[in-house]
Formats: C-alpha cells, sequence, structure tokens
C-alpha cells in the first residue's frame, strides 16, 4: 500500500481570489484514517489555514459533511482507504453559498426547519399540566416516527438534491422529513399547521423525486420517503375538502 | 490579493449550476431519462385515442390507419415508445413504496409485497384488456 495519498481541497479565500481553486496536500495514509483524520492532518502540520467544521468524529454531531470525489458524503465516517488511489478530490457541500474553503452557509435551511415548526405542537385546551405526568405512547407509535427523528442535520440530502440547488426556494429533504417526524408522533397535534407550509408549491410539491437524498443519509432517514408519503396525505385532505367543505380541520 | 475584496464584507461563493448538471451522477441522468419517458405514455395516450377516433371515420380510413401504423418507420418509432412504457412502469412502481405504507391490522407490508401487488394488478388488468378483445 502507498504511504501516502493526495487530497485535492476546493479551496475558496475570498480576499485572494474571487473564484475557488484546487490545491493538493499529501497525507499519510493510515489504516483506519478517515477523509476528516487527513484534513486535520493537513491543517496540524502543513496549512492551518484550512477552513472547514466537525465536531464529534463520530457521525453523530452532522457537521463534517463535504463532497468527496462528488459524492456528499460525512468525512468522519469516510475510509481513506476505499478511495484509493486518489487524488480524492474534497470540496464544500454542494447546493450552499460558500464562507471559505469547506464551510458553507447553512442559513438556509436553519430558516426552513423554523418554517416547519419542528417540535411537538398541543392544542392550548388539551395540553397537559406537568403534574398530570407524561403523554404516553405505544412502542408502534413511536416506531411510526423514530425514523425521521434519526436526521442529524447534516446537510447530505440537500447536497444530492439537484431540486434544491435549481430551486433555492424548495424546503428541502431534511426540513420536510423533521416536519413529518412530528406529524407522525402521536403527541403531537400540529399537522395542519405544518401543512401551510408544506402543501406550498415550494413545499413537497417542488419534490420530482430523484431519491437521492434517501441515498445519501447516513442515518437512513429515508427523506425521499417522508415527501412522498407526505404527498399522499396532503392530496387525500385537498380531496377532503373539496368534497366535504363543511368539515373542521 | 482581490482587488474586489472589501475587508469585513465576506464575500459567499455561489456556483453557477452547468446546463449538464444531470450528466454529473448516474441517478440524476436516470431521473431525466424516468421524467422524458413521460413523454412517452403521453403519446400512447394520444394514440389510442385517435385510433378510437380513426375508427368512427369508417372502414377505409380506418385501414389506411392501419397501414399507416405497420409502416416501418412508425413501427420503430413504436417499438421505442413502447421501451420507454415499460422503462416508465418499472421506475414507477419500484418508487410507488416509498409513497405507501399500508397496514393489515398491526403488521405493515413489506415494500416488495406492495411492489409484487402492482406487477400483479397490472398483469391482471393486461390479462382482462386481452380477454375482452378475444371475447369480441
Amino acid at each position: 500500500m502507498a504511504e501516502t495519498v493526495t487530497l485535492k481541497i476546493r479551496r475558496y479565500h475570498p480576499e485572494k481570489a474571487s473564484e475557488p481553486y484546487w490545491q493538493s496536500y499529501e497525507v499519510p495514509l493510515r489504516r483506519e484514517w478517515m477523509i476528516l483524520d487527513g484534513l486535520n492532518y493537513i491543517k496540524d502540520h502543513l496549512d492551518g489555514t484550512l477552513s472547514y467544521r466537525w465536531a464529534c468524529r463520530m457521525g453523530v454531531c452532522g457537521s463534517c459533511g463535504m463532497m468527496v470525489d462528488g459524492e456528499p458524503v460525512l468525512t468522519c465516517a469516510t475510509y481513506l482507504e476505499k478511495l484509493l488511489p486518489g487524488p480524492i478530490r474534497v470540496e464544500p457541500l454542494r447546493g450552499f453559498p460558500v464562507i471559505r474553503d469547506l464551510v458553507g452557509d447553512l442559513d438556509d435551511f436553519i430558516g426552513k426547519l423554523n418554517k416547519v415548526k419542528p417540535w411537538i405542537i398541543r392544542r392550548e385546551e388539551e395540553e397537559k399540566d406537568p403534574a398530570e405526568g407524561e403523554y404516553l405512547q405505544t412502542p408502534q407509535q413511536l416506531e411510526e416516527f423514530k425514523r425521521y427523528s434519526m436526521c442529524i442535520n447534516c446537510m447530505l440530502c440537500y447536497a444530492a438534491c439537484p431540486i434544491y440547488e435549481l430551486e433555492p426556494h424548495f424546503l428541502g429533504p431534511a426540513a420536510i422529513a423533521l416536519a413529518q417526524r412530528y406529524n407522525m408522533d402521536s403527541r403531537d397535534q400540529g399537522a395542519i399547521e405544518r401543512m401551510k407550509e408544506l402543501s406550498q408549491d415550494e413545499g413537497i410539491w417542488a419534490c420530482t423525486f430523484v431519491g437521492e437524498c434517501s441515498e445519501v443519509c447516513p442515518k437512513d432517514v429515508d427523506p425521499a420517503g417522508a415527501i412522498q408519503r407526505y404527498k399522499l396525505t396532503a392530496a387525500l385532505e385537498w380531496y377532503k375538502s373539496l368534497l366535504l367543505p363543511w368539515r373542521k380541520q | 490579493m482581490n482587488p474586489d475584496y472589501k475587508l469585513y464584507h465576506p464575500k459567499w461563493y455561489r456556483r453557477r449550476i452547468p446546463i449538464f448538471w444531470w450528466l454529473q451522477r448516474l441517478a440524476y441522468t436516470k431521473f431525466i431519462f424516468r421524467e422524458l419517458t413521460s413523454l412517452g405514455v403521453l403519446y400512447a395516450a394520444i394514440l389510442i385515442l385517435v385510433q378510437v377516433w380513426a375508427l368512427s371515420q369508417g372502414e377505409a380510413f380506418y385501414e389506411r390507419w392501419l397501414a399507416w401504423l405497420s409502416w416501418r418507420p412508425v413501427l420503430a418509432l413504436h417499438a421505442l415508445v413502447f421501451l420507454a412504457l415499460i422503462f416508465h412502469l418499472v421506475t414507477w412502481f419500484s418508487l410507488a413504496p416509498k409513497a405507501m405504507v399500508v397496514r393489515l391490522g398491526s403488521w405493515r407490508v413489506p415494500d416488495r409485497v406492495l411492489l409484487l401487488a402492482h406487477y400483479l394488478a397490472w398483469l391482471g388488468a393486461t390479462a382482462l384488456v386481452f380477454w375482452g378483445l378475444k371475447g369480441r
């Protein structure tokens, strides 16, 4: 096995140049080193100006998502060894404006996530007093939404979605999957409120079911499935409102 | 140094999306192809309507219509349309279990069973059409 591997990194320093450029670094090829270990090696030993995000190094925080050889991945969970012989191309996540080097601006997602109200909503009159105890749930009710609750906001699904890049107003896969996480929670009563945001041209109906968001998800959340399921729900609601206009929502 | 750069005024970089973005990943190309095959579906639907209309125009007209249908270039085109329809059907069916969660009591019907049900329904509908044609 070769002793080193080349990491070809997409760098962007607006004070130096208005366009990004490529820079190559040789990093040691150690067994069980991830792309992130290679980046940390560059930062510590070769070039301290390299900027990127990371935190937990164990696939939980969702900070270190980048494009590696054109695929959106968590760099803490992608072996250098698997991408030999190199050079391995590392770029910032696609679809987001680049602030510097491998750091993207994710504010757009945070704003959209807030729009879909990703928290449990209860009708005021049905809110339980904390002294009355918790809202109970069966394992089956938990199973309904558990998959969607595994999202770590790593943004790989956004980077894999061509629609998000082409239509920046699109809510995007993770925001819709997280909305579904609450819609399907037996304790939640906010589905109608969320529908106003979700059943819009820039909501679920912008999705053309490319399906790549689910393919790249490191937590098997299946946002594409969540969106298609919601399309069915929204369509049925629309028919119901058409046929039974007097129905109370 | 970049002469356009202003201190404390950071400038985000936004990539220009290439016109052939859909060739960058095989999955995107397949997706575009799947969307394009819906034109084949549209064509087939119009063809059936025209066939019904041709039938209403009398025997001589219908004979000419049949002759046009058996003209080789038209046969070749229709072979392509048929392939597009099959591709559309297979990809469409493969996506269906994603959108549908069917429960029988507490048992969630697995995706493969749902997929099989779709194919069986398709075969059933085709058999029904053939049986109807044969009965005439």
